[in-house]
């Protein structure tokens, strides 16, 4: 077990770099100019020029890459040409709001997403089947913007249950320790923030989530179906164990492993930021953050940012890789 | 000063009977909803409206713009002298005026703030010897003001006297003097933040910055020392919510209480909403289409002439400004001083823009030039003069069909645009631009864009030696009623010659909730909060 995890960790070195050249050269090759959007209308020849030289703009394009990683090696993102403020600091201001974001997320769509999957399994080709697969499919097609607005005028302004947008209200404050709002409350006991906190996620969690969710019900079902026709199960029904002991002890626990990895990339992606779902419910998460370094051509946020969550990304994906390993038995002989 | 005028404003509104809401409240919260967020807020450093809505209200420059307008009035300078030669400006502050960290703001402080931004650092401390900060980010606003070229030299030649000494005689130095990147910043606190000064900013405004969540919220309070009294507010909160939709519906439930910038329908909505009202303001700003003055093709001014009155402004800015705009005859918006009302307009008239092509031969230089169509470059990005270029363009190009003109449009990725139309090549006919202004002075405007005599960078890139002179003048002159005539002059030359058609000054509409007070949308696109209060 312990060579795969050291393997697996090697692999990611030359992973990581690939993803460092891709970055700096895509977000390069893009038109336009950070100096030119920073002026705008009052872009002169001099000024353009002073201030590509400050910002070091001005060398060729290998010399900035060499500065790139030469500070990347040393764990250094840079500062962003926007803010001037370090990529590191941009980012631990904006990351805990996603990844609160993304796991009440996940804990919407593995719930019920689950559930969908394995009740559709169990009873397939039911009404309960037909009409948790055509919402699944429902849930992959609908727009994220659609969705979170029609969300908004029936709980927030119809019903007035929940807040339209935003992580909490204005006369609410909370001493930031994590960065998790729901956390920080329970960590500091300050309950009417943990209530106004949750309030706040409900909506864009469940909005994020449809996606994901759709996804992890349609892999339940199919990878449960696939279990129950096993011959163990059917000695298993055979023996004369009920149908409950026979899908749930039996079944589940074989038909999850391609789940957890679904669940684990599905995860890693919404880790890298939900640009839709972050922009109409006001959520201050990295994806905002991160449209904004693209339409600014803020080269060294977008550099520094997309190195992060593709890190990020990849590290997830080995830690489902050795997840799935250490329940499966059977991968590491492979 | 401007609580005597609070006062005559007061008088007025009194004496014409209209009812006068209730005396001021003290306290309470103002929660602002904003489409994106501050990029930082050391004034020096930023160039975008939602940093200077912040800045406003932190810091004070050395003159400050009167409420709704772009004279200057004093700020932390009480009065100036301007010597006989347009040379020296002579500035006495404000006395016992303390930074927000209680530290003195002091001549020494004046030439800190704005010294730091100087290339060659030509400046004088009185006592305080104060340290330059090292690797400081470009200054983007004093590069494009060209500060570097006006300013010679900062001294502070005693506690409270601060002296420039200019490199040329440049009347609208002084407007400058007001503008956001002019702001007087806490020395102490400068260099004890260094780079994170911009996270902590430490000005004499009438709010305190308590508190910044990026991408989120901003949390200002009231400074209750404030020199021109303390502001009514207790707390002003900025809260980010980009998307404008929504932010409407937060401002409908209540949620907060006034919305920047919203979709032009939901106005018609605001306005049917009993708990809403509308503030207007008229942008200080011009969209446009020039010319590729470098071209022989556009060299004879009856063919510029017939394609101002080919394109039927009024269409243009009813339906695709929706009415959040005014046709422009001037380049310098109306609410300007110095703006020329007398002149009068082209009208929208296609016969008469014929016969004037008839006239120039248009067609058939059009042919010896071989070409058989011209070219509009659009803007591909919204701007505050302009809310969708391609669409503006999409109109034009239906106009001058209507003449016989064949328009093909052309846009690339906003950088792009920008640069390319600096270079301004030979497959470049028209093409559309504007302008913000910064500092409301019309030299601002009528420099800027279109003395190419002067600096063959500027936008339109026209060439014309008596508008020079107009506007060398103007820079030059000592008394502003002389300045006045000289651009109203330089108006009727740009009528007469058409270096660019004038299309339409954007308006500013915010919808609010009836309960906040005295809000005034200021020309330049500032927010100062200092008088506003709420029910």
């Amino acid at each position: 077990m312990l060579s795969f995890i050291l393997r697996r960790t090697l692999a990611l070195i030359p992973t990581v770099f690939g993803i460092s050249v891709l970055v700096f050269f895509m977000i390069h090759l893009v038109p336009g100019d950070p100096a030119e959007m920073m002026l705008g209308e009052r872009a002169s020849e001099q000024a353009l020029k002073e201030v590509r030289e400050q910002l070091g703009l001005d060398k060729p394009l290998y010399v900035q890459y060499g500065r790139f990683l030469a500070r990347l090696a040393k764990g250094d993102l840079g500062r962003a040409l926007r803010t001037n403020e370090k990529i590191t600091t941009e980012i631990a201001d904006r990351f805990p709001a996603t990844v609160e974001l993304s796991i009440a997320a996940m804990i919407f769509a593995v719930t019920l997403g689950m559930l969908a999957g394995i009740l559709s399994a169990t009873r397939q080709y039911s009404v309960f089947d037909y009409s948790s697969m055509i919402f699944s499919l429902v849930g992959v097609s609908m727009p994220i913007f659609w969705l979170g607005l029609i969300l908004m005028i029936i709980f927030s302004v119809h019903l007035g249950w929940l807040p339209l947008s935003g992580r909490l209200s204005y006369h609410i404050h909370i001493e930031s320790i994590t960065g998790l709002y729901i956390l920080d409350s329970l960590l500091t006991l300050n309950w009417p923030a943990l209530k106004d906190a949750v309030w706040h996620i409900i909506m864009p969690a469940f909005t994020l989530s449809t996606i994901p969710m759709a996804i992890i019900a349609r892999i339940t079902r199919s990878s449960m179906l696939e279990v129950l026709r096993q011959d163990y199960i059917r000695t298993a029904k055979a023996k004369g164990l009920a149908p409950r002991v026979v899908h749930y002890k039996h079944a589940l626990k074989n038909a999850l492993i391609p789940v957890i990895t679904v669940i684990g990339l599905q995860f890693g992606i919404l880790l890298g930021g939900a640009i839709l779902t972050e922009t109409i419910f006001a959520w201050p998460g990295i994806g905002l953050w991160l449209l904004n370094a693209v339409y600014a051509r803020d080269f060294n946020a977008v550099q520094g940012g997309t190195m992060l969550i593709a890190t990020t990304f990849v590290t997830i994906n080995m830690l489902v890789d050795i997840l799935y390993a250490w329940i499966n038995p059977r991968i590491k002989v492979s | 000063m401007r609580r005597w005028w609070f006062a005559v404003l007061a008088a007025v509104f009194l004496l014409s009977g209209v009812a006068f809401a209730a005396t001021p409240k003290i306290g309470g919260t103002l929660v602002f909803g904003r489409g994106g967020d501050s990029v930082g807020l050391d004034p020096a450093f930023e160039t975008d409206g939602n940093s200077f809505m912040i800045c406003d209200n932190v810091y004070d420059q050395l003159v400050l713009y009167a409420d709704e307008s772009t004279d200057i009035v004093p700020g932390l300078a009480t009065s100036w002298d301007v010597s006989k030669d347009g040379l020296t400006y002579t500035f006495h502050l404000r006395k016992g005026v303390k930074f927000h960290d209680g530290t003195p703001m002091n001549a020494d402080a004046v030439v800190f703030s704005l010294g730091r931004m100087m290339k060659e650092k030509k400046v004088k401390f009185f006592k305080d010897k104060w340290e330059f900060p090292k690797d400081q980010p470009p200054a983007e606003y004093w590069l494009s003001m060209e500060m570097d070229n006006i300013i010679d030299s900062i001294e502070a030649t005693d506690e409270y006297t601060v002296v420039f000494k200019l490199k040329r005689p440049e009347a609208p130095f002084i407007a400058n003097m007001g503008m956001d990147f002019a702001a007087i910043v806490s020395p102490t606190a400068v260099l004890k933040y260094g780079p994170d000064f911009k996270s902590h900013p430490v000005g004499t405004g009438p709010f305190k910055f308590v508190k910044w969540i990026k991408d989120d919220r901003i949390i200002l309070e009231a400074n209750l020392d404030y020199w021109d009294g303390r502001p009514y507010l207790d707390q002003a909160i900025f809260r980010v919510i980009p998307d404008n939709s929504v932010r409407f519906l937060e401002l409908k439930t209540g949620n907060i209480d006034i919305c920047q910038f919203p979709n032009p329908e939901d106005i018609e909505l605001a306005k049917a909403d009993p708990n809403l009202k509308l503030v207007s303001q008229p942008g200080m700003n011009i969209g446009y289409v020039s010319f590729n003055h470098t071209k022989p093709l556009w060299q004879d001014k009856r063919i510029r002439k017939a394609i101002a009155y080919a394109i039927n402004k009024k269409a243009i800015v009813d339906n695709i400004y929706y009415g959040l705009g005014q046709v422009a005859k001037n380049t310098i918006p109306p609410n300007m001083w110095g703006y020329n009302d007398d002149i009068q307009d082209y009208p929208y008239d296609p016969e008469m823009a014929k016969k004037l092509l008839k006239e120039a031969k248009f067609f058939e230089k059009l042919k010896a030039a071989g070409q058989t169509k011209i070219t509009l470059w659009s803007m591909p990005v919204p701007r505050p003069y302009n809310p969708n270029g391609m669409k503006v363009g999409e109109a034009i190009q239906a106009d001058l069909k209507k003449v016989g003109i064949d328009v093909e449009l052309v846009t690339f990725e906003w950088g792009t645009y920008l640069k390319k139309q600096r270079e301004q090549d030979a497959s470049m006919d028209l093409f559309q631009l504007g302008w913000t202004g910064d500092n409301g002075d019309p030299d601002n405007f009528l420099a800027v864009l279109l003395d190419g005599y002067a600096d063959p960078n500027v936008r339109t890139q026209w060439k014309n030696k008596e508008y020079h002179e107009i506007i060398l003048k103007a820079k030059q002159a000592s008394s502003k009623e002389e300045r006045i005539k000289l651009y109203r002059r330089a108006q009727e030359l740009i009528h007469e010659e058409v270096p660019l058609i004038n299309i339409a000054h954007s308006l500013v509409v915010w919808p609010m909730q009836k309960r906040v007070h005295n809000f005034k949308l200021h020309p330049t696109g500032s927010v100062r909060l200092h008088k506003v209060w709420v029910d």
